[in-house]
Formats: structure tokens, C-alpha cells, sequence
């Protein structure tokens, strides 16, 4: 089209070596890690004992059996919308989540973020901090790189089979597995499973990283939609921090403050915002009308040093940014050294940012955690939550659906009467069989006819479906051998526990066809 | 003309790529060199895959792909290790006594479902997919059987049919056409009774004369209380259920032209298998004997 191509429109990757912080969030991040990586590694070794016929492993997904164990909830392939509801809670939890602090998630209970923090720690732990891995990272191929390098992707190696390892325990048996798996006499999806999770720990826990969350995840670009100028996170104090300098440039900008503060006068008091925003005007809150007084960031790039995905949070609010807040430990610790107050870059609403450069008070964490947005948020999350506790507690231990069978749609029987069929099923969750007793009710002239059952009793096994063929017969010249319809109920019931069931359905007469 | 280009955008400070529409330019944010890797790889192995495997329509036919793969060879496959696993329980069936196979015996649950599908392919074109027939061809669903609902005579008729010219076993009869040798006013006489033996509106006057008529020349294949005789396959006239209607034009239309329903012998096409096990299927159906 022209000759004004560009250079280039793909770029390597930069690598990025986040040094060693600590401080408060870095503390809170440690323990979430070890609570998420604990819950993960170690529930499919939980036992629960369900009685005999039934696993004992407090959570798992038997696929092949079509039953979701979850200590004392069973869950079958009908009531899979238990599942469905979690995932929909789980999903406005985290709108709920970010519409108030940010994209917190991705910063502290990410998968990627938890596991590329624990492969960052193995690699700071082989190859130290951040000079000495930029160091290696520019040296040649020496021994003791090659050293270095093969121990650390052994580590995550082991990591990462242990990763894999771990979610196959969800589908089976957790110790039988275990000594299959040892044995290599574990089903090939076991292994074949196994690899392709080590693989993909191995490879975007250590070599992709950032990349994920910038390219790969669909979950930054739908954040911005959920958060407001009222939600809390990870910020700079623009206002504070510029203008930014060290050394000499800051010398320089302090003489040239001092003497424009001498030219303009006294100071009117509170805080003092030194970039002009629009609607403010300058003059009314500023010690210094040109703007020279240098602010509190000395620019020490400590911040950009300690973020793992490589970004200066500087630069304001960026689709990069995962909130870790890495770089608010980072600041606070050279805040503290340089003796000025903590929170240069801090969790920070831009409505408070706004109110701050005003000279105003910020409001309280709770003033933004709490807003109608959140409210509506909870209530719809409690909501659901509640829906789902009561189907859970008032489910029946047994259950039938009929399906009519509609080819054809009635059978005429050489006496006259009309004969529909149906298939039923019957559900029995207790743990032993169960005797089911089966009957209709809607008018006096059906009649019940179990297909290969004498009484109207069938046997269901322990944790199992029973499927029953039942015919309805209606007498010749009978109301519902008449008529074009008829609702009809089918009873179940447990003859062991009393409990009963129903489900409606429809009687066809010899006019409805 | 294009505008000259402008390396960075004054705003940003990003490059831009020098294409610019009416003012507005585009900035270039280099996508990571991974992606344009992996949008490579995925090219490839689209080309890899094409030659492994069938891919690229002809005119008759595929590609076949060097592997030599084949969903219908897979399934062949599977076929025949399902085949292989059941070897015992099909021997065992072929072989049975059926009235004596327990319900809960492996054998019989094969043969229903078996059955069911030997049923779906040669026998649903005039029973129905639901076996439930239609005019001149029997619902097999009802407790109306012409030539008796046992799983003996069920198999006998499966086996070598009805009225074929095929199978000298075929189940026989022939009803005469009386259209050839009754007055009229004597078929309409007993097309009354027939109704009324069925209890069905009829003229009465009519149906007493139709009695005589009946017991001269129905009788003695319908039996005289026309309830018809499963040897000869002659229907029950007594109850509900009516092969090719039961409606008075109907009636008269079998007494003057009579019917003659055929089914073909399935004894060559199907193997004992088979034939056991549609026999057990069409017995389950509802109107089992």
C-alpha cells in the first residue's frame, strides 16, 4: 500500500526478573498460596465415609459412575444444576469481587498467579534475586548457568507432575490411583491427563507468565466493564509522587520550589496537589504555583522492579496490571526509609484521588466496599446461594420421572380398553436396596400394570436407577378411554421409609389421536 | 495521498504503523512473536493433518490420508470386539428355550435390546418403529395375536412367515372372495352380524338373516360364536380390534373381496440370533402370551 510499513508488528518477549518484597500484601499473598495450593494437593486424600456400596473419598467426580461426591452432598446427573448454580455464584462472586476492590482476584487466587508465584520462588531460590538473574540471564552458556538452569526446570518439573498429578485424584479412588499410577497399571487417560497438565504448569507457570494474563485471558479485557470510580485498587498518588526525581534533578527542583514558593507568598494550608487537574483551579490550593516542588516519588523504580508482569504502575491504571500489589509493599518500604508516609501507591479509588488532589478527605474502605452495585451484587449471590441450600436440604432421597411413550400414542386392547404406555425411572440415593411401590392417581378407571412385576412393587439397587416399563389401562367406554386427555399422577413410593414422590403426566384417549 | 508517515503518536508516545484515514492513525502495539509462532504451528499442523488423515473431498470419494483412518473401520472394529464380548450370551440365546429364559438372565436382557434393533431394520417398514402396525398389517403392541402370541408361535411366524409362496411353512389361509358366489343382500346380512358380534350399531332384522349366512359360511374358519381360530390365522370378530377396519364398510369390503396379508419368511435372512431375539422383543411388547 505505501512504503511507510513499520518495522515491526510482533516484538519478542521482555523478560522480566521481579525482585524479592516484603511487606503486608506479599505476607497476605503467602498465605493464600499456601491455603489454595493446600486445598488443591491435598482434598482428593480427605476420606468421608458414605457406608458400604458407596467411595469414601470426600470429594470426587466419578465420571464413569455419573455421581459428584462432595462430603456428605451426592450429586446425580439431574441435579447437575447444583453445579450450574456454583459456577453462576462463582461467577457474581467475582463480579462482586472486582466491583469493589479491584481485580483482586487475579491478583492473590488465580491459578496462573498462585502457581507462577510459587515457580518465581524456586527460580529466586536457585538463581537469587533480581541482579543475579538479570546477571545469568546476559551471561553465556557457563557451567554454572547450565547448572542452575537444569536444577531450577527440574523443580518445576516436579511441580508441575504434581500439579497434574493431583487433579487425577479427583476422578478416582485418590490411593488406588496412586499405586496404579506407580504400578503404570493406571487407565491411559490417567497419564495421558498427567501429561498434558505438566505440560501446561510446566510451560505457562515458568516460560509464559505474564504473557497469559495479557494475551491469553479474556478475563482483563470483561474487568473494566465491572469496576467504577469507586473501587478500590492498586493506584499511584499521582498527586504526591510528581514531580518524581533523585539526585541532582531533585536538588534542582526543590531550589526552584523554595524560590517560587518565596514569589507567591504564604501557603495556604491543607494538602497540597501539585498537578492541575481540570476544574481545579491551581492557584487556589498550591504552595507552588509552577509546579517545581519535587514530589515523594524519588524514582527509584522499586516498584517496577518488584512486578512480576513488568509494567510501571506510574503510568496509571493498565490492562497489564493484576493487582498483585506487590509494588505497594515496594513503596511503603522506601516511603518508610526516606521518612515520608506510607501509601505513595496504595489501594486507591479514583473518586478518593479525585477528592484528594481537591484537598478533601477520602472516604472510608467501607463507604466504597459498600454501594448499591455491591449490595445488588450480594443479594443476587445470597440469593442463589439460598435457592440452591433449600433445593439441597429438601431433595428426596428417591425420585421418578416418567417419559409417556408416544408411538404409538394408545394401544386399543381387543376388550375395548385403552392401554398407554410409559418408561419410568426410579431413583433410589439410599446406600442398600429399596423396595418401590408405584401407583397412579387421576381417575378410578386407570389401571396399573407393571411390565414383568406381579404387585406393584419394584425393586431399585442401592444408589441406582431402576427403569420400569408401566402400563395404564383404562376400561372400555371409561371417562379417560373417552376423552382426548387426561392428567394422570404416578406415586412412588420408598416402602422401606415411607418417602414418596410424584410426577404428572398425560392419558390419552381413543379421541386423541 | 497518504499522509507522510508520523513515527510516534504525540499523545501516547506509542509508534504508530503510518496508516492514516482522514487524520486518524493506528497505533502498532506489537503482538508477542509467540502468537505469530503458534498461528504458524497451527498452520502446519492443519497441513499435517490433512495428509494423515481424510480430508479433502473428491469426486467419489476422499482423500484417504496416509494413516489409513477410518471412522467406518472403527467402528467395524468396535463391532466386532462388542461381538467378541458377548459371543457366550448370543451362543446361549440362539440356542434357548425362550418360554423357560429367566427375565433376569443376561441372554434375555441381549435379546430385547438385540431384538430391538433387529426389529428397527427389517421389520418396523410395516409394523412401525413403534411396532403399533397399521391398516392390514397387525399391531403387535395389543393382546390380539391371529396366529397366537406365544414365543413358540411367535417364532414360527418370524421364521418362515405368512401366506409367502416362498416357505412351504409359511403360515396358510385364504379366504374366499364371496363377492364371486353371495348375493349381495346375503353380504350385507352377514356384515350385520358381523357388527353385532361386535357389538358394534346394527341392523337386527339384517343380522338374523346374516346369522344363517354365518354359520353356512364363516363359521367354519371363525368358529360359530366367531371368535375366530388361530390355526387358520382367521381374526377374532368379536372384539375390538380390526386388521383392516372394523367399520361397516369395511366388513362388507373383506366378505366381498376377502384379504390376503402377507409377511415374508425371515428364517433365511436372519441367523437363529436374530430371530430369537426378535422373537423375545416383539413378545415384551405388551401383548405377550
Amino acid at each position: 500500500m505505501s512504503d511507510s510499513e513499520p518495522t515491526t508488528l510482533y516484538a519478542a518477549r521482555e523478560p522480566i526478573f521481579p525482585r524479592r518484597v516484603s511487606g503486608p500484601f506479599r505476607s497476605l499473598k503467602w498465605w493464600i498460596m499456601g491455603v489454595t495450593l493446600g486445598i488443591y494437593y491435598l482434598t482428593p486424600w480427605i476420606r468421608w465415609d458414605r457406608g458400604p456400596n458407596l467411595p469414601d473419598q470426600a470429594v470426587l467426580i466419578d465420571l464413569a459412575g455419573r455421581r459428584f461426591y462432595f462430603f456428605w452432598i451426592e450429586i446425580w446427573p439431574h441435579e447437575l444444576y447444583f453445579v450450574a448454580g456454583l459456577l453462576i455464584m462463582a461467577g457474581i462472586g467475582l463480579f462482586l469481587f472486582t466491583s469493589a476492590l479491584g481485580r483482586v482476584w487475579c491478583g492473590y487466587a488465580c491459578p496462573q498467579t498462585v502457581w507462577t508465584d510459587l515457580f518465581l520462588l524456586v527460580e529466586r531460590w536457585i538463581e537469587g534475586d533480581r541482579n543475579a538473574r538479570m546477571r545469568l540471564w546476559k551471561s553465556g552458556w557457563t557451567l554454572r548457568k547450565v547448572r542452575l538452569s537444569l536444577t531450577k526446570w527440574m523443580l518445576w518439573l516436579l511441580i508441575s507432575i504434581a500439579t497434574g498429578g493431583a487433579w487425577v485424584f479427583y476422578y478416582a479412588d485418590a490411593t488406588t490411583l496412586l499405586r496404579d499410577l506407580i504400578a503404570l497399571d493406571a487407565a491411559p487417560v490417567a497419564y495421558f491427563t498427567i501429561m498434558i497438565l505438566t505440560g501446561t504448569t510446566f510451560v505457562l507457570g515458568g516460560f509464559m507468565r505474564e504473557q497469559v494474563c495479557i494475551y491469553m485471558c479474556p478475563w482483563p479485557r470483561i474487568q473494566a466493564a465491572m469496576m467504577d470510580e469507586e473501587t478500590l485498587t492498586v493506584a499511584y498518588r499521582e498527586w504526591r509522587g510528581e514531580p518524581r526525581g533523585k539526585g541532582t534533578k531533585r536538588r534542582a527542583l526543590a531550589e526552584r520550589a523554595a524560590a517560587s514558593a518565596q514569589a507567591a507568598g504564604p501557603r495556604i494550608g491543607g494538602r497540597s496537589p501539585r498537578i492541575p487537574m481540570p476544574g481545579i483551579d491551581p492557584a487556589a490550593s498550591q504552595a507552588d504555583p509552577a509546579g517545581n516542588e519535587p514530589g515523594d516519588c524519588i524514582d527509584c523504580n522499586a516498584c517496577v522492579n518488584v512486578c512480576p508482569v513488568g509494567i510501571d504502575i506510574r503510568d496509571g491504571q493498565q490492562l497489564a496490571c493484576i493487582t498483585c500489589a506487590l509494588c505497594i509493599d515496594a513503596c511503603d518500604d522506601v516511603m518508610a526509609r526516606i521518612g515520608k508516609p506510607r501509601g505513595l501507591i496504595d489501594y486507591l479509588a479514583f473518586s478518593d484521588e479525585k477528592r484528594e488532589r481537591a484537598g478533601q478527605p477520602s472516604l472510608s474502605v467501607w463507604r466504597h466496599v459498600l454501594r448499591p452495585r455491591t449490595v445488588a451484587y450480594t443479594t443476587l449471590w445470597s440469593l442463589i446461594g439460598l435457592a440452591l441450600l433449600y433445593a439441597l436440604f429438601v431433595r428426596p432421597e428417591i425420585d421418578i420421572t416418567v417419559a409417556p411413550v408416544r408411538n404409538p400414542q394408545f394401544v386399543v386392547l381387543s376388550d375395548g380398553s385403552i392401554r398407554n404406555a410409559y418408561d419410568v425411572r426410579l431413583r433410589n440415593k439410599h446406600g442398600e436396596d429399596r423396595p418401590f411401590r408405584i401407583q397412579v392417581a387421576g381417575d378410578a378407571a386407570f389401571r396399573l400394570d407393571i411390565e414383568g412385576v406381579d404387585a406393584t412393587q419394584v425393586p431399585v439397587p442401592a444408589d441406582d436407577t431402576a427403569h420400569q416399563r408401566v402400563y395404564v389401562v383404562a376400561s372400555a367406554n371409561s371417562d379417560p378411554a373417552l376423552a382426548d386427555s387426561m392428567g394422570i399422577r404416578f406415586w412412588v413410593e420408598d416402602i422401606v421409609s415411607g418417602e414418596r414422590a410424584y410426577q404428572d403426566s398425560v392419558f390419552n384417549g381413543r379421541t386423541g389421536q | 495521498m497518504m499522509e507522510s508517515r508520523t513515527d510516534h503518536d504525540p499523545v501516547t508516545g506509542t509508534e504508530t504503523t503510518g496508516h492514516n484515514w482522514d487524520g486518524i492513525q493506528e497505533l502498532n502495539t506489537p503482538l508477542p512473536r509467540w502468537w505469530l509462532w503458534t498461528f504458524y504451528l497451527t498452520i502446519i499442523w492443519g497441513i499435517g493433518y490433512c495428509i494423515a488423515y481424510p480430508a479433502w473431498p473428491l469426486i467419489d470419494r476422499a482423500t484417504a490420508g496416509f494413516l489409513g483412518y477410518s471412522t467406518r473401520a472403527e467402528v467395524e472394529v468396535q463391532i466386532a470386539e462388542v461381538d467378541a464380548r458377548n459371543a457366550d450370551v448370543a451362543a446361549r440365546l440362539a440356542s434357548a428355550d425362550l418360554a423357560t429364559l429367566e427375565r433376569d438372565d443376561p441372554a434375555y436382557h441381549y435379546g430385547v435390546a438385540g431384538g430391538a434393533a433387529v426389529f428397527r431394520a427389517h421389520c418396523s417398514q410395516c409394523h412401525g418403529a413403534g411396532a403399533a402396525g397399521a391398516l392390514g398389517y397387525p399391531n403387535l403392541l395389543d393382546d390380539d395375536w391371529l396366529w397366537g402370541g406365544t414365543l413358540d408361535a411367535i417364532a414360527a411366524t418370524v421364521r418362515h412367515g405368512i401366506r409367502n409362496d416362498t416357505d412351504d411353512d409359511a403360515r396358510w389361509s385364504e379366504m374366499p372372495a364371496y363377492g364371486e358366489f353371495l348375493e349381495a343382500e346375503q353380504i350385507a346380512a352377514a356384515t350385520e352380524f358381523v357388527l353385532q358380534l361386535s357389538g358394534q350399531a346394527h341392523d337386527a332384522q339384517l343380522a338374523a338373516s346374516g346369522a344363517t349366512v354365518f354359520a353356512g359360511e364363516c363359521a367354519s374358519c371363525h368358529m360359530e360364536a366367531g371368535t375366530g381360530d388361530r390355526e387358520t390365522g382367521a381374526p377374532d370378530l368379536t372384539d375390538a380390534i380390526w386388521l383392516y377396519g372394523g367399520d361397516r364398510e369395511a366388513i362388507t369390503e373383506s366378505i366381498t373381496n376377502s384379504r390376503f396379508g402377507v409377511m415374508p419368511a425371515w428364517g433365511p435372512r436372519l441367523d437363529e440370533v436374530e430371530i430369537n431375539a426378535v422373537t423375545l422383543y416383539v413378545h415384551q411388547l405388551g401383548g405377550g402370551e
